[in-house]
């Protein structure tokens, strides 16, 4: 349903971004995309994705235990999984990693489970143990990175593209339509891993 | 400005949206979590508590955060006296995500803020106009709150302090450029901020209300009048059902513009906090350190 022709790929212009709205950082998301010049709107409940054509979807950063929580009560879990399901693409940053993750190392919880990743919450520490670095991002180069009490996939499936490793831990990777930051492209003022998201995802 | 401070900027900006409660123990931590916070504010006892046995009121035990940071994975916050740096230096040892130099606690110094650029770990102070929240925020601090009434369960001191807010910085954007030096001054801020605040219609962090949300249509209000998130005190677990209302007040905050759904929170909540009309109160926490 989201697979359009390969002119609206080259470019971000045509398509229409949902950007999950619970809690966290999505505003920062909104902003990363108009800057790009594609539009977007919140998902904030059910209602917002009502006759909504959506070329992808965006799960931000924030705490993963309230964003996952509403997704339930406030009935989006069902037509996100599903959206996802189908193919339309998936971004998610920090907490949105740990949402689209199938395991979570240590939390019982779990949530859309789309991605073949398992996760490691905190992975980093408390806020002491947040940082700015800059990395390499495969296609991409060098790239600034900002972690927050961030998480990184502690293992993968064969079938997942590891893009980024910091430390020896993955920190970015990609599976089909799927993409996941353990750090925060929304919070620095390069745009590279967005325009990466709307051409190959 | 150095890559801690944007750190610990950024941290603030992750809680957005969100629900900080107060908690005084690990269970009731675990009840917050379950039910929707976004962090978790550790302190011995809840401000109606506080007010009601008087006294001297301190940071809290660090054993007892250390158990609330064990029991919850969501970020923990605790609060020091204002000026007490060296309760700030104890809770950055036991590795605390967010300090609180807080109004609610006795005041070590009647004249100077921590300097809070000397931290690694960040601040949150409260402000009831601009000009205290510009200067906390050129002490470091890297998010700001209203200083709404601790403990009183009367809203109408965040209120005032959000509208006055709001309409201090409505002003300086209305300002020709030369006109901002003596704002500054007016402000006793420093001008760089007083430029921010001009040139970007907002504070230069985030900033969230506090004191006195009781209520889901409390938090709504608050969100509608420009705050980012809310800290909720007594409100919670003062209540008849903590859980209950706990989760509907993080729902309102994610839906803070959806009348219809708040009137759904809104329903058989058990009893909201008896409190105090801000008349009948005899401390006024909100004026102690400007």
């Amino acid at each position: 349903m989201s697979r359009r022709s390969l002119c609206s790929w080259q470019n971000g212009a045509n398509k229409m971004i949902g950007v999950l709205a619970l809690q966290g950082g999505f505003i920062e998301h909104i902003h990363a995309l108009d800057r790009l010049g594609t539009a977007a709107f919140e998902i904030r409940k059910k209602a917002d994705l009502d006759n909504k054509s959506i070329d992808g979807l965006i799960l931000p950063g924030g705490e993963s235990t309230v964003i996952g929580k509403l997704l339930r009560d406030l009935d989006l879990f069902g037509p996100l999984q599903k959206l996802i399901h189908h193919g339309t693409p998936a971004f998610g940053t920090c907490a949105g990693l740990i949402l689209l993750a199938k395991a979570i190392a240590n939390d019982p919880n779990e949530y859309l489970s789309a991605m073949d990743i398992t996760a490691q919450r905190n992975a980093f520490g408390r806020q002491l143990g947040s940082f700015h670095t800059s990395g390499h991002f495969a296609g991409l180069g060098k790239i600034p990175m900002t972690f927050i009490r961030a998480p990184f996939i502690a293992a993968a499936n064969d079938s997942v593209e590891i893009l980024s490793e910091i430390n020896g831990h993955a920190v970015a990777a990609k599976q089909g339509h799927i993409l996941v930051t353990a750090f925060h492209p929304e919070l620095t003022e390069d745009l590279s891993v967005h325009r990466f998201f709307l051409e190959n995802c | 400005m150095n890559d801690r401070y944007e750190l610990n900027k950024n941290l603030a900006q992750m809680l957005k949206g969100g629900v900080i409660m107060d908690v005084t123990n690990p269970d009731q931590a675990r009840i917050a979590e379950k039910a929707g916070a976004c962090a978790v504010m550790a302190l011995e006892r809840i401000p109606a508590d506080i007010r009601a046995a008087g006294g001297v009121s301190r940071m809290s035990d660090p054993k007892m955060i250390k158990e609330i940071q064990i029991a919850v994975s969501i970020p923990v916050m605790a609060k020091v006296r204002i000026g007490h740096f060296a309760e700030a230096q104890i809770l950055q040892a036991v590795e605390i995500d967010y300090i609180d130099e807080s109004e609610v606690l006795s005041p070590a110094d009647d004249k100077y803020h921590i300097d809070k650029m000397k931290f690694s770990v960040p601040f949150v102070c409260g402000a009831k106009d601009l000009g205290e929240a510009l200067r906390r925020i050129a002490e470091g601090a890297s998010m700001i709150r209203t200083k709404g009434e601790p403990g009183t369960g009367d809203i109408v001191q965040a209120v005032r302090h959000m509208r006055m807010i709001s309409q201090q910085i409505r002003r300086l954007q209305n300002q020709r450029e030369d006109e901002l030096f003596h704002a500054a001054k007016e402000l006793q801020v420093p001008y760089e901020l007083v430029k921010y605040v001009h040139d970007y219609g907002k504070l230069p962090v985030v900033n969230f209300a506090a004191g006195g949300i009781a209520t889901p249509a409390d938090a709504a209000l608050m969100m509608q009048l420009g705050a980012e998130g809310v800290f909720v005190g007594s409100g919670i677990f003062k209540s008849g059902d903590p859980g209950r209302r706990a989760e509907a007040i993080v729902k309102a905050v994610t839906n803070f513009n959806n009348a219809k759904l708040l009137a759904s929170l809104s329903e058989d909540l058990g009893d909201a906090m008896v409190g105090i009309n801000e008349q009948e109160i005899a401390l006024l926490m909100a004026e102690r350190g400007k």
